[in-house]
C-alpha cells in the first residue's frame, strides 16, 4: 500500500428538506475511490451514514452522488483526481428528494419510465416467428443499451435541476430510452407524438451536460436527444418534408427499413 | 403527467458546490462570439479593401462572397455598385447580403445554440450551477421553437461553402503583363483553407446527419447512403471543434485580404 495520509470529507446528513454538511476525517492511501471513504468513515465515525452502492464497479448505477458539485459515481471516482488538501464535499443527488443521507429516492424516473410505449416488432419474418435484421443497423441503439440508469444525467440536467420540470418533462435517460426503440430496425410503433408531447423533448436545449456526466460516455445529446428532435422535426413542424413523405406514401413500418 | 410527489428547493444563481473554474467555459465562449460579431459587422460596413488584387492576385474576402453587388473591382455576379431596391437611408455594403446566410447557419446551428444559451442567457450559466430565471420554456415553444428551422438553412450555407471553394480556386490565379498563370501564394492557402474548414464544419451539421441517412432505421441495404451518412458522422463528431476553428479562420481569413489590399503586408508567393 502507497502513502497514507488525513483528508476530510464535508458529507450531507439529514434529507432534502432539512439537513447539513457534516465533515469527517479518515486516512486515505493510493488508489482508493469516494465509495471506499465513505465506507470507512461509516466503520469509524458514523455508522448511521446512509448511502446506497451494489457492485463497486460502475456497472449498478446505485452510488450516484456529487462530488465537489459534480453528478459522478462514488464507486468510479478515484481520490487521486480530487484536490484532497480541501475537504471533498459529498452530497446526495439533487434532482431527486433525498431520503436519508446520500440516499435519493429515484423512483420518478421508473414512473416516467413505465409510461413509455415499449418495444412492438414487426410481423415476423420467418415462419417460426423469428426476425432478421442487419448487424449494422442494430449497431446504431447499442450504444443506448450501456445505459446503467444511475441517472446522473437526470440530476445535471437543468430542465429538472433548476426549473423542476418533472411533471412535463422525461429527462435525458429516457430520451436515450426512446431513441434505443425509435430507432431500432424492427420497432413499428409510432412515438415521436409521445417523445414531443408528453416527454416534452423541446424543453432540452442542448447544453450537453447529460453527456459529459454520463458514467457509460453515451453521447447523450448528439447520438440520441438531436437525432430524436430532427424526427420530431419531420413529423410536427416541417411541412416540406412532410410534403415529401406524402408522396412517397410509404407506411412507416416500410419507411423505416 | 404527473409523476412527481415532491418539492425540491429553489437554488440561486451562481450556487454551485463545483471547485473547478466553470466559469471559463462561458467565459470563453462569450468574449470569443461577441469579438467575432463586433470584427464581422465592422468588416461587413466597411465596404472597401476586401478584394485584394493589386500584384495580380485574385483574392476575396469571404465575407464579400459571392460578390453579388461589388464596387471594387472585377468579380460582381450582379451589379456593380448598390442595387437599386436598397433603402437609401440605410447604409450598404456588398457583405451585408451574404452575412445573413451564414449567420443565420450559425446562430441556429446545434452546437452554438447550447453554447450561446450558456454564455449569453446563463441558462444554465454552466452545469450544475444556480440559474438567474425560475421561469423556463426551452426550445419547447416561441420564440425559441423557430430554432427548429435550422435544417432548412443547411442548404444555402452548403451552397456558400461551393461559392468559397470556387473562390479558393480563383486564388490560384494571378494576373501580370504576361496574362494569367497559375501560381500559390499564402493568401490561395489561406482562402483554400478557409472553404475547407467552412466544408468540414457545414457537412457536419446535425440536419445534414438526419437527411441523408438519420431519419432511417435501415440503411443496410443502400450502400451509398450508408458511406455518406458515416462520413457526415464523422463530421458531426467534431463538429465543436470545426465550429470554432471555422469561426476563426473565416474572420482571419477577411482580416488577411483586408490588410493585404490596405497595403499593410505583402502576399509570400510560394509558386509563382
Ligand atoms: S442537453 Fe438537454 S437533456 Fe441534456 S442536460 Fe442539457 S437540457 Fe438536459
Ligand atoms: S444515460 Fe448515462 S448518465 Fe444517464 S442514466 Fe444512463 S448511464 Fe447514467
Ligand atoms: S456501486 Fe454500482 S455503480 Fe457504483
Ligand atoms: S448543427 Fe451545427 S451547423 Fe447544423
Amino acid at each position: 500500500m502507497g502513502e497514507q495520509r488525513q483528508a476530510t470529507f464535508s458529507v450531507w446528513r439529514g434529507d432534502h428538506q432539512t439537513g447539513k454538511f457534516v465533515d469527517y476525517k479518515t486516512t486515505v492511501s493510493e488508489g482508493m475511490v469516494v465509495l471506499d471513504a465513505i465506507h470507512q468513515i461509516q466503520a469509524e465515525s458514523a455508522s448511521d451514514l446512509a448511502c446506497r452502492w451494489n457492485c463497486k464497479a460502475g456497472k449498478c448505477g446505485s452510488c450516484s452522488a456529487e462530488i465537489n458539485g459534480k453528478p459522478r459515481l462514488m464507486c468510479m471516482t478515484r481520490l487521486d483526481i480530487l484536490d484532497m488538501t480541501q475537504p471533498v464535499t459529498v452530497e446526495p443527488m439533487r434532482s431527486f428528494p433525498s431520503i436519508r443521507d446520500l440516499v435519493t429516492d429515484v423512483s420518478w424516473n421508473f414512473r416516467v419510465k413505465k409510461r413509455i410505449k415499449p418495444f412492438k416488432p414487426r410481423k415476423p419474418d420467418a415462419e417460426d416467428g423469428t426476425w432478421r435484421m442487419y448487424q449494422a443497423d442494430v449497431e446504431r441503439v447499442q450504444e443506448f443499451r450501456k445505459c446503467i440508469e444511475c441517472f446522473l444525467c437526470q440530476d445535471v440536467c437543468h430542465v429538472l435541476r433548476e426549473h423542476h420540470k418533472h411533471d412535463e418533462f422525461a429527462g435525458p435517460r429516457h430520451f436515450v430510452y426512446q431513441a434505443a426503440l425509435e430507432m431500432h430496425p424492427l420497432d413499428v410503433e409510432e412515438r415521436l407524438g409521445q417523445v414531443k408531447g408528453e416527454n416534452a423533448i423541446g424543453y432540452c436545449n442542448i447544453t450537453k451536460c447529460c453527456t459529459k456526466v454520463c458514467p457509460e460516455h453515451i453521447a447523450i445529446t448528439d447520438n440520441a436527444i438531436i437525432p430524436l428532435k430532427e424526427r420530431v422535426n419531420d413529423e410536427f413542424y416541417d411541412p416540406i418534408t412532410k410534403l415529401f413523405r406524402i408522396f412517397r406514401a410509404r407506411p412507416k413500418a416500410e419507411r423505416k427499413d | 403527467m404527473s409523476n412527481a410527489d415532491f418539492h425540491l428547493p429553489q437554488r440561486g444563481l451562481g450556487s454551485t458546490a463545483r471547485r473547478d473554474r466553470w466559469w471559463v467555459q462561458p467565459l470563453t465562449v462569450f468574449c470569443v462570439l461577441s469579438g467575432f460579431i463586433v470584427y464581422a459587422t465592422w468588416a461587413a460596413l466597411q465596404g472597401k479593401h476586401y478584394f485584394a488584387h493589386a500584384n495580380g492576385e485574385h483574392y476575396l474576402s469571404p465575407f464579400y462572397s459571392p460578390l453579388l453587388y461589388g464596387a471594387e473591382h472585377e468579380p460582381y455576379w450582379i451589379a456593380q455598385g448598390v442595387p437599386k431596391w436598397w433603402p437609401s437611408f440605410l447604409p450598404f455594403s456588398p457583405a451585408m447580403l451574404i452575412l445573413i446566410g451564414p449567420g443565420l447557419m450559425r446562430f441556429t446551428c446545434y452546437y452554438y445554440r447550447g453554447a450561446y444559451y450558456k454564455a449569453f442567457w446563463a441558462d444554465p450559466l454552466s452545469c450544475a450551477v444556480g440559474e438567474p430565471r425560475k421561469g423556463y420554456r426551452g426550445e419547447n415553444s416561441f420564440p425559441l421553437i423557430m430554432q427548429n428551422v435550422h435544417r432548412y438553412v443547411f442548404y444555402p450555407a452548403a451552397a456558400f461553402v461551393m461559392v468559397l471553394l470556387y473562390d479558393g480556386y480563383k486564388a490560384l490565379w494571378f494576373t501580370d503583363a504576361e496574362g494569367t498563370h497559375f501560381g500559390v501564394g499564402v493568401g490561395s492557402i489561406v482562402l483554400i483553407m478557409n472553404a475547407l474548414l467552412l466544408g468540414g464544419y457545414t457537412f457536419g451539421c446535425h440536419c445534414a446527419r438526419h437527411q441523408i441517412g438519420g431519419f432511417l432505421n435501415s440503411l443496410a441495404k443502400r450502400p451509398i447512403r450508408s458511406k455518406c451518412y458515416a462520413c457526415v458522422n464523422a463530421l458531426n463528431k467534431r463538429h465543436m471543434y470545426w465550429a470554432w476553428v471555422s469561426l476563426v479562420w473565416v474572420a482571419l481569413t477577411d482580416l488577411y485580404v483586408r490588410l493585404l489590399s490596405m497595403g499593410y503586408i505583402t502576399d509570400f508567393r510560394i509558386i509563382f
